[in-house]
């Protein structure tokens, strides 16, 4: 236990932050120790970002000071926080694809002459001493995300960063990678740096880290220094206030009905032009929620997008209520009674500068017609009808929409999606990033449709979320399907070795 | 058609390959910084003005030509100054910077249309190669600034592709997160880079106006200014290539006035029928042509133009 504040690591002060329309932190504090692994937890929103950001001196906050090796600092932008002895990797990786893994890492802190075989040699020489295998000599665009992330580490360690802080560090990993993830972190604290681990995901804080602090609502609500010493229900609800919308229950089962799609032996190449499907089969009946588990990047979003009608198969058959739709086009299938919410809300699935009526009829305006002319009163009122019956906050109809929430953005997505009556629901990550209610708000929405008789294809990275909303399970391994699982019968260690590419015989 | 003609259109490729070449430099080096600027056309009028306005002075052609890289820098700080620190839109400003850049040089050179500098540059017969047959009088008997071209392009690819410096600027083209948590300042690199660009743009502006056509008249310029900005895509961004692409384009601007009076026949067309206004397109349409060729190789990895080129970049933004 530090015995002065001089002795923490990191020492972050009632920091306060606000965006425009959002206060991301209102007093929060955090201190680590030395040597330690310091797990930040929080729901979404809850300000973790926010404060790795302004330890990482890319936000400079409003205020509450910032204290790092027994120093207070004045950070002006991150070459001040990495001088200072500040590494981050940010859940969305600052590497440059184009560049080798080499010229990543030395990126800030490089020779005034590059002299590549040097470099690469060095390189090489600190990825042998941590265990971090990265071909130096490689572009990073080639790698995977969880090689990408090792040169994100290779990086802080190049600066020879005394903390480091991880956001979200297993988000893009296997349960192996996690693992892995995990020794080389050790190792790291074992040196006597200090690691700041954000995360959500409580078994893996529970492995990994020594001591914790929990955020809610940018305030710290509970440090705990001994991680041992408390149970994950405990660290749960300190997250979520009250242990209510944690768990909750499955819908009782529905008669399955008739088959709404079938794919088969689909085959389809990916953006990099490398298989991404290799031999897809699949069926979803009215009245069931099929969940499709894996870790991002084996093919989900080549799946959604096939079935969707935005990607080509290579090879196969995509049918609606036993039509043929391979070679129909994506509003075709939309009219034949397929809806899609996709995963990237604000880039495929909505337009960030339209108007919240305008995203609302852009599936349906052949319907809001006068004439030849769409009918504005027509739109509007169409509009009003989504935003009451899901429940969308709104300022004005005729606001671009960029200033929603994710949840309010997701209920008007859905909404739309849903007007037309579908008779199968593709869902890609349809709760990622939303809070507590809207999470609850978009579950019931996916059982409500279950129970008109709507066949739903869930797509989520969210184990949970896929065994407490699904009839059957389909886990995804680079572009196959390793198995069909039952959500009430299979451990999750079998799921996991699924994911992973190994199901049990 | 004679000998003679052939070399003087061979000599005239390499001295508009050299004035094309200049000011693409500059716009690369922007570009790969993540800028893109428009305004060449307009830096490099300001750049011939200005330079002609002190030859004219001192009658030094060194000081002049300083004195209008000089010049497209300050333009260039202005772009810059817009566009990477205020964050507006770089089109606009790229445009703004070609038409005001225009506008302003006609004004300031208005009354010194017509008049001549007692001394320009003159031709550099380097000795030994410049007596060589043919290669000797294209190559080696040039105006200083031809080698100096080569020089800067040299030194311009050591810099971005061997220097800590040219790393960042990389990165700050591909990535601006990328550079601004790595440490480097984006602004200082990309404003930076829009300030050296320009002073390469007025330098070559200059060029012109002391050298392939002494003297100042409005329009002398005549989208060549553009013709650097397609050559950087025609170079894939890389300056080897576009010291390639330099010749060619050079090529079929020094062929443009002398198309007349080449009586060969080529395909069954006689060449002097052929309009001088169709081979001005030539440079975009081979540029069309390299642009479509690049995206179709390129459609499953990263582009090669830089990721992040005509992105604003600020830090605070979600």
């Amino acid at each position: 236990m530090a015995s002065s504040d001089a002795d923490y690591a990191v020492w972050l002060r009632g920091i306060e932050k606000q965006f425009p329309g959002v206060i991301a932190c209102a007093g929060a504090d955090l201190r680590v120790r030395p040597g330690t692994i310091h797990a930040l937890l929080g729901e979404n929103g809850a300000g973790k970002t926010t404060m790795a950001n302004v330890l990482a001196g890319v936000y400079r906050p409003d205020g509450g000071e910032v204290w790092v090796n027994g120093r207070r600092r004045f950070f002006q932008s991150p070459a001040d926080a990495i001088q200072a002895g500040v590494g981050m990797v940010y859940q969305e990786f600052r590497l440059v694809p184009t560049l080798t893994v080499a010229e990543n890492i030395v990126l800030g802190a490089a020779p005034r002459l590059l002299r590549g075989a040097e470099i690469e040699q060095r390189v090489a020489e600190l990825s042998a001493a941590y265990g971090l295998a990265a071909d130096p000599a490689r572009p990073v665009w080639q790698l995977s995300m969880g090689e990408r992330q090792r040169v994100e580490i290779l990086k802080a360690l190049w600066r020879n960063a005394s903390v480091l802080v991880m956001d979200e560090p297993t988000a893009v990993l296997t349960p192996g990678e996690a693992a892995e993830l995990g020794v080389t972190l050790r190792a790291m604290a074992a040196e006597g740096r200090s690691v700041v681990y954000i995360s959500h995901k409580l078994d893996q804080v529970v492995a990994f880290c020594d001591e914790a602090t929990v955020l809610r609502r940018g305030k710290t609500v509970a440090t705990v220094d001994d991680l041992d010493d408390v149970d994950l229900q405990e660290l749960a609800e300190m997250m979520v206030g009250s242990s209510q919308g944690v768990a909750m229950d499955r819908p009782p089962p529905v008669d399955t009905g008739s088959e709404v799609l079938r794919l088969q032996g689909i085959h389809a190449v990916g953006d990099r032009g490398l298989p991404a499907l290799t031999g897809i089969d699949l069926t979803v009946r009215s009245g069931e929620i099929v969940g499709i588990v894996g870790v991002s990047g084996n093919g989900q979003k080549e799946l959604a997008e096939v079935i969707s009608g935005l990607r080509e198969p290579t090879e196969g058959q995509v049918s609606v209520k036993g039509q043929d739709v391979t070679a129909a086009s994506s509003s075709d299938r939309y009219r034949l009674g397929l809806a899609y919410v996709p995963e990237d809300r604000l880039g495929m699935g909505l337009a960030p500068k339209m108007s919240v009526v305008d995203n609302s009829v852009v599936r349906s305006y052949r319907s809001q017609r006068r004439g030849l002319f769409l009918s504005t009163a027509k739109c509007t009122e169409f509009c009003r009808g989504l935003v009451e019956r899901f429940g969308v906050r709104v300022g004005r109809l005729n606001d671009p929409i960029a200033g929603l929430s994710g949840g309010n953005l997701q209920r008007l997505l859905l909404g739309r999606e849903l007007a037309g009556r579908p008779s199968v629901l593709v869902a890609a990550q349809p709760s990622r990033g939303l809070d507590v209610q809207g999470v609850a708000a978009i579950h019931g929405h996916l059982i409500d449709q279950r129970a008109d008789g709507v066949g739903v294809l869930l797509i989520s990275e969210d184990l949970d979320e896929l065994l407490a909303l699904s009839d059957r399970l389909l886990v995804m391994f680079e572009g196959r399907i390793m198995g069909e699982y039952g959500p009430d019968v299979t451990p999750r260690t079998i799921l996991g070795a699924a994911m992973a590419g190994n199901p049990p015989r | 058609m004679s000998e003679e003609a052939l070399i003087g259109l061979f000599v005239a490729t390499v001295q508009f390959g050299t004035l094309v070449f200049l000011a693409a430099l500059g716009e690369l080096i922007a570009e790969r910084a993540g800028v893109l600027n428009l305004g060449v056309e307009g830096m490099m009028a300001m750049g011939a003005v200005s330079g002609f306005m002190v030859g004219l002075e001192t009658g030094s052609p060194w000081a002049a030509f300083f004195a209008a890289a000089a010049v497209g820098a300050l333009v260039g700080g202005f772009h810059a100054l817009v566009s990477v620190v205020l964050g507006a839109d770089q089109v606009v400003s790229g445009l703004a910077l070609t038409i005001g850049g225009l506008g302003l040089a006609a004004y300031v050179g208005r009354n010194v249309v017509g008049e001549r500098p007692e001394t320009l540059f003159t031709d550099l017969g380097i000795a030994g190669l410049a007596d060589i047959p043919w290669i000797g009088e294209i190559f080696f008997d040039q105006p200083p600034v031809v080698y100096l071209a080569v020089l800067l392009g040299f030194s311009v690819w050591f810099v971005l592709a061997r220097t800590r410096l040219g790393l960042a600027i990389r990165a700050a083209g591909e990535s601006a997160p990328t550079a601004d948590t790595a440490g480097h300042s984006v602004m200082a690199l990309r404003s930076g880079a829009v300030m050296v660009g320009g002073a390469f743009a007025g330098a070559a502006g200059s060029f012109l106006s002391l050298y392939m056509a002494p003297g100042w008249v409005e329009g002398m310029v005549a989208g060549r200014g553009w013709i650097a900005v397609a050559l950087v895509i025609f170079g894939a961004w890389r300056p080897g290539r576009l010291a390639l692409g330099a010749l060619l384009f050079g090529f079929t601007l020094a062929l443009q006035p002398r198309l007349q009076s080449f009586d060969i026949e080529l395909l069954g067309v006689e060449v002097n029928r052929i309009s001088p206004a169709l081979l001005g397109i030539l440079p975009f349409v081979l540029t069309v042509v390299v642009l479509v060729i690049i995206s179709w190789r390129y459609r499953h990895r990263p582009s090669v133009a830089p990721a992040a080129l005509g992105l604003p970049y600020r830090r605070e933004e979600r």
